[in-house]
């Protein structure tokens, strides 16, 4: 690790005292689950990082009649136990994916959102583009982007909570960079896809960071999340869904199909979504919603069975947020 | 150690006063959100620095101790290299392996990508706060079931067993097959470490 200097505020502008406008100087630490191992690698080499986990606003979670405010520095695993979450299931079902106690225990909401890229050119010190992505596309992409991969990013988004948040219809809050600035977007907005290495993952600018999450209640919407994962633990899922669903009469009048570990984004599949409503959730519906959110798809040279893995993980994260069998394991 | 704030790093003139309050969803996220925070303004506190070499005190299976660490030291290299606790094992650079599983407030950390500085003021216990003369059950029932074979994992499994029991007090085993798969072992010890998790969960403490 390159030498840093560590702050650690007690308060939200304390936070942004700390910032700085230059891309790269501050990195924010929560957890530390990720941003300790690319400080090790010197993938990240920070003139300062700050340590979020003391600003006790930041790490208190509360609800009311319309929803749940989460701090940034709430940890998943409690999330887990907050008996206000229970109707979020596709959360819930998320945060048991990533299956290591210790993760669970360290790991925060805010920092699992802005985890960086799993992606291998990146976290080798060949940039978060590899080259305008001519490596990615040249070299091995077996674990890439299937969708949203046209521009140079090709890796594939890391966030697990971030497609569930996004199907539960979540919101996040900014501030910075000055004590007054404060911003409320919907989570889908807070991601993008860089366009060059200065750009970062989320539209956040070097001196604002993400204070809270909020999670309306789902009344009566069916939701659930489905990974396919290689194997038991912690290691990232090959293809994941998450699948909200509003049912009125025994038929779908509405839902939010988001896909996760497929493009540069958590990726909001209106197809999938069209192709439900107005229909029951049948094996039959669940399946072709499946093959509509990878209609669009255009794998690189080593990733196409990641095609067929995102159908059925969108199948089946359908089917489980109906209550129904999703089949498999 | 600075008491204030040390702002070493350039600050752009920038003021974009936004209020972007939105519709809908994100209106009534403001709405909650404004809330809960205003609180906070008032009990505003200095914010902890470390520019370089600090002395601080950390409390490690309840006894006290000063180390001197510089912002980059972790935990891990803390109890190994300075308290001569070696139980917690350095094995992967992420926290893939469980190998540095200690408890951080009673909840289980991987010691590795944990900063010393970020432990002020909380109780560390490793893997030696379960041994000693009167070893905690989870010890015993690995002792009982061979729960090692090169022993290198076996601390972190020790710690995690112990969290996760402390969680889970009358664990089955399909929860302990699930709840344990932080921790790798490269011998494929599995079998004996499962047993041992589950005679402990049955007549531990």
């Amino acid at each position: 690790m390159k030498p840093f200097e560590y702050a650690a505020p007690r308060d939200e502008a304390g936070v942004l005292e700390c910032l700085s406008p230059e891309p790269g100087h501050v990195e924010i630490l929560a957890g530390g689950t990720d941003l300790l191992p690319l400080l090790q690698k010197m993938i990240l080499t920070p003139r300062r990082v700050v340590n979020i986990k003391e600003v006790a606003s930041l790490r208190r979670l509360s609800a009311d009649s319309q929803g749940v405010v989460i701090g940034a520095a709430v940890t998943l695993s409690d999330l887990l136990e907050a008996p206000e979450l229970a109707p979020c299931t596709a959360l819930r079902q998320a945060i048991e994916g990533i299956d290591a106690l210790q993760l669970v225990s360290q790991m925060t909401l805010g920092g699992e959102l802005c985890r960086r890229p799993q992606c291998w050119y990146f976290r080798n010190g060949h940039g978060l583009l590899a080259d305008a992505g001519r490596r990615v596309v040249q070299g091995d992409n077996r674990y890439h982007a299937i969708l949203g991969n046209s521009g140079p990013a090709k890796f594939v988004h890391a966030s697990r909570l971030a497609p569930a948040l996004i199907a539960l219809d979540a919101s996040v809050r900014v501030i910075g960079p000055e004590r007054e600035d404060e911003h409320y977007l919907p989570l889908a907005d807070l991601f993008r896809t860089p366009r060059h290495e200065r750009e970062r993952e989320t539209v956040l600018l070097p001196n604002q960071f993400l204070t809270h999450v909020y999670v309306p209640h789902p009344e009566g919407w069916l939701n659930a999340t489905y990974e396919v994962k290689h194997g038991r633990g912690p290691a990232a899922p090959l293809a994941a869904a998450s699948a909200a669903l509003l049912l009125e009469g025994g038929r779908v009048a509405d839902a939010r199909v988001v896909l996760g570990h497929v493009a540069p984004v958590p990726w909001l599949s209106h197809e999938a979504a069209q192709e439900l409503i107005g229909h029951a959730v049948s094996a039959e519906t669940a399946a072709r919603a499946g093959q509509a959110a990878v209609a669009a798809a255009t794998p690189l040279s080593q990733n196409a069975y990641k095609v067929d893995l995102a159908a059925v993980a969108v199948e089946r994260a359908i089917l489980k947020a109906a209550g129904l069998p999703t089949g498999g394991l | 150690m600075k008491d204030q704030p040390h702002l070493t790093l350039p600050r752009g003139g920038v003021s974009r006063r936004a209020f972007l309050k939105g519709s809908g969803a994100t209106a009534a996220a403001a709405a909650a959100i404004s809330g809960t925070t205003a609180v906070e303004a008032a009990e505003s506190r200095a914010t902890f620095v470390a520019a370089e070499t600090v002395s601080i005190e950390l409390r490690v299976n309840g006894a006290m101790h000063k180390v001197t660490v510089e912002p980059r030291t972790t935990l891990l290299d803390v109890l190994r290299y300075r308290l001569d606790l070696t139980g917690a094992k350095p094995v992967s650079i992420d926290a893939s392996s469980g190998a540095s599983t200690v408890l951080i407030d009673g909840k289980p950390a991987s010691a590795n990508v944990v900063l010393a500085l970020d432990c002020r003021g909380k109780h560390i216990q490793t893997a030696e706060s379960l041994g000693g003369k009167d070893p905690d059950p989870v010890v015993k029932a690995f002792i009982k079931h061979d729960a090692m074979q090169c022993g290198f994992c076996t601390p972190g499994f020790v710690v995690a067993v112990r969290a996760f029991l402390d969680q889970h007090p009358n664990a089955t085993k399909e929860q302990i097959l699930n709840g344990l798969n932080g921790n790798l072992c490269r011998c494929g010890t599995y079998a004996n470490v499962i047993m041992a998790a589950l005679d402990a969960a049955k007549g531990g403490k």
